[in-house]
């Protein structure tokens, strides 16, 4: 009877999950192009090529900048808009919707609304940068501003999760002990940074590993933004790129997913032994 | 107690509270706390709605420009009239409609198959006996950690073996396989009294009725929200589709939608490609106006149990 019940679902997951993981490290081991009958075993050589060359240094640089800003960035102004939440005023039932929409809308459609608002000839940044006499910087052809530019809708799309998931922790503190800290004079900034944010912890924790896991996975912005990845080109476009693109080196693009998988697993393994020894205050 | 708290002798005295902490309601409209209210709660919300509506509106005015009212160095914010030839030009340079059947059934299929596995394998984890359920229930939270991008080429390589590229079945079968879903209905069937099971079972109730007839009707909250996250996930779906499908008859909208960008590069297509965007964005948005509550529960869902 459980196998009746379970069974579909756990030989999906087994082969659509599981196996590619192994796949990979398999794949990985080949000089092997992609739609090619043949392929040579190579060992180490991807990863060694990778390693070695610049596209190492490139690719594993533009991973860290993107996850540090996005996660850091998100995590910030989704705090600050989670207090504006958390006070008592009328319409924050709405506002919440509202910042929490982006989150669930698609990526592509998005972007490409993103990339019109950017565009330095027609777009509306353009026109209030003339307003203030200035020049559109070439958003899409510098490849550090192509950066900076995904970035920026990264968070724009993402901010309302954390806000929503703060806002929640912040009504689950204790208000017997906040209102202690009132009591003993403590004004709301001092609060904030000596009560509310220590008991934010586990929040801020929880945050921390979703919010990277998932800017490590980011893909939807890059592709449609900047389809070359010129400047934007982290671990998960890389493989995508080297696979998909002009190219078609599968085996190399293997060796790159199996990097990028270690990086997730580091990040899930840190969750699993934090979230066991978990701060609890009350 | 510290030395700033006041001190009330007097036992029949209402509850000891710091006088300060109740002057806002004491004098709800003092111009200080007016402004207070304004500063610190008004602006940084309507600053923060603004943010995420203006981009959305402006796609949207966007979509009924003429190429004229784009194209021009003096911004122009309203259009002249509701102009659709936008979405006629989107409509024919590519077969929009036949994305927008193409996600429709994506979406259908895949969600209402999801659903079903994910009640199936969660009844089963919870109520049915068998060996190792704890080491299986494992398994499956782990597959919620493996990110499905890594799996993007090997499941191609499957995929296009079996001849399904280029396919819907193509398409939706990869993704089949939830264990988000598993996970939260697990999670809500372990809430569920076990008496009312019980009582069905004695009279006589096999596993499959009590699903259907006892735990699936009182669990349609938790089944609304993963079918709905699921719904916005599967639409949303670009980097398989993307993979999978090189020819126009079987794309999604998001790969449709790449397929426009491509051919609308010069400035004059930006009211074409937010009409594009808009036939993207607005289904997802009108489902999220209308039962946000869930949505937002269940992509949320794990902050709160840590």
């Amino acid at each position: 009877m459980f196998l009746a019940l379970a069974l579909p679902n756990l030989v999906l997951i087994a082969v659509f999950t599981y196996r590619p993981l192994i796949s990979n490290i398999y794949y990985s081991t080949l000089d092997w192009t992609l739609g090619s009958a043949s392929a040579t075993v190579v060992g180490l050589d991807n990863y060694v090529t990778f390693f070695s060359s610049n596209d190492a240094t490139k690719v594993l640089g533009t991973t860290a900048v993107f996850t540090l800003v996005t996660v850091g960035g998100s995590m910030i102004l989704g705090l600050l808009i989670a207090l504006a939440l958390n006070s008592k005023v009328r319409g924050t039932t709405f506002a919440r919707s509202a910042v929490f929409a982006p989150y669930v809308l698609s990526g592509v459609g998005v972007g490409l609304v993103w990339l019109f608002i950017f565009d330095p000839g027609y777009g509306v940044l353009a026109w209030i940068l003339r307003g203030l006499g200035q020049q559109s910087p070439q958003w899409i052809n510098d490849p550090q501003l192509s950066l900076v530019m995904v970035i920026l809708v990264y968070i724009w799309k993402n901010l309302g999760y954390c806000a929503v998931v703060y806002l929640a922790g912040l009504q689950s503190l204790p208000q017997d002990v906040m209102e202690a800290a009132s009591l003993d004079g403590a004004n709301g900034f001092r609060r904030f940074v000596s009560m509310s944010i220590p008991l934010l912890s586990p929040t801020t924790f929880f945050l921390l590993i979703t919010s990277m896991l998932s800017s490590l996975q980011a893909f939807d912005l890059i592709r449609i933004m900047t389809p070359l990845g010129t400047g934007t080109s982290t671990l998960i476009y890389e493989a995508y790129l080297q696979a998909f693109g002009a190219f078609n080196r599968a085996g190399y693009s293997a060796s790159i997913s199996v990097i990028l998988f270690a990086i997730l697993l580091v990040v899930t393994l840190l969750q699993l032994r934090f979230v066991e020894r978990k701060v609890h205050y009350s | 107690m510290s030395s700033l708290s006041p001190v009330n002798p007097d036992p029949s005295a209402p509850p000891l509270v710091h006088p300060e902490a109740f002057v806002p309601r004491e004098r709800p409209f003092s111009a200080r706390n007016l402004l207070q209210t304004i500063v610190g709660g008004y602006i940084p919300l309507v600053v923060a709605t603004m943010v995420v509506f203006l981009p959305l509106l402006w796609m949207i005015l966007s979509s009924l420009k003429l190429p004229g009212e784009i194209i021009t160095t003096d911004l122009q914010i309203l259009p002249d009239s509701v102009n659709v030839e936008n979405y006629n030009i989107a409509m024919t340079t590519v077969p929009f409609a036949q994305f927008f059947i193409n996600s429709t059934i994506v979406t259908v299929v895949g969600a209402t198959v999801k659903v079903l596995l994910a009640i199936l394998t969660a009844y089963a984890l919870v109520f049915v006996r068998f060996p190792f359920k704890n080491a299986i229930f494992i398994l499956i939270l782990v597959a919620l950690m493996v990110p499905p991008q890594v799996s993007i080429l090997p499941n191609y390589i499957l995929i296009a073996g079996m001849g399904g590229k280029n396919t819907l079945w193509g398409i939706i079968l990869p993704g089949l396989g939830t264990a988000f879903g598993t996970f939260l209905l697990r999670q809500h069937f372990l809430t569920l009294p076990a008496s009312i099971l019980e009582s069905a079972e004695i009279d006589g109730a096999g596993h499959w009725r009590r699903l259907w007839q006892i735990v699936v009707p009182v669990s349609v909250p938790s089944i609304a929200t993963v079918a709905l996250v699921t719904v916005v996930s599967e639409w949303n779906e670009y980097i398989w589709p993307l993979i999978i499908t090189d020819r126009p008859e079987t794309m999604t909208l998001p790969v449709g939608l790449t397929l426009l960008q491509n051919s609308e590069s010069n400035a004059s297509g930006w009211g074409i490609l937010m009409a594009g965007a808009v036939l993207v964005i607005v289904p997802i948005l009108v489902i999220f106006a209308a039962l946000q509550r869930y949505i937002v529960a269940g992509l949320t869902q794990g902050s709160v149990t840590g």
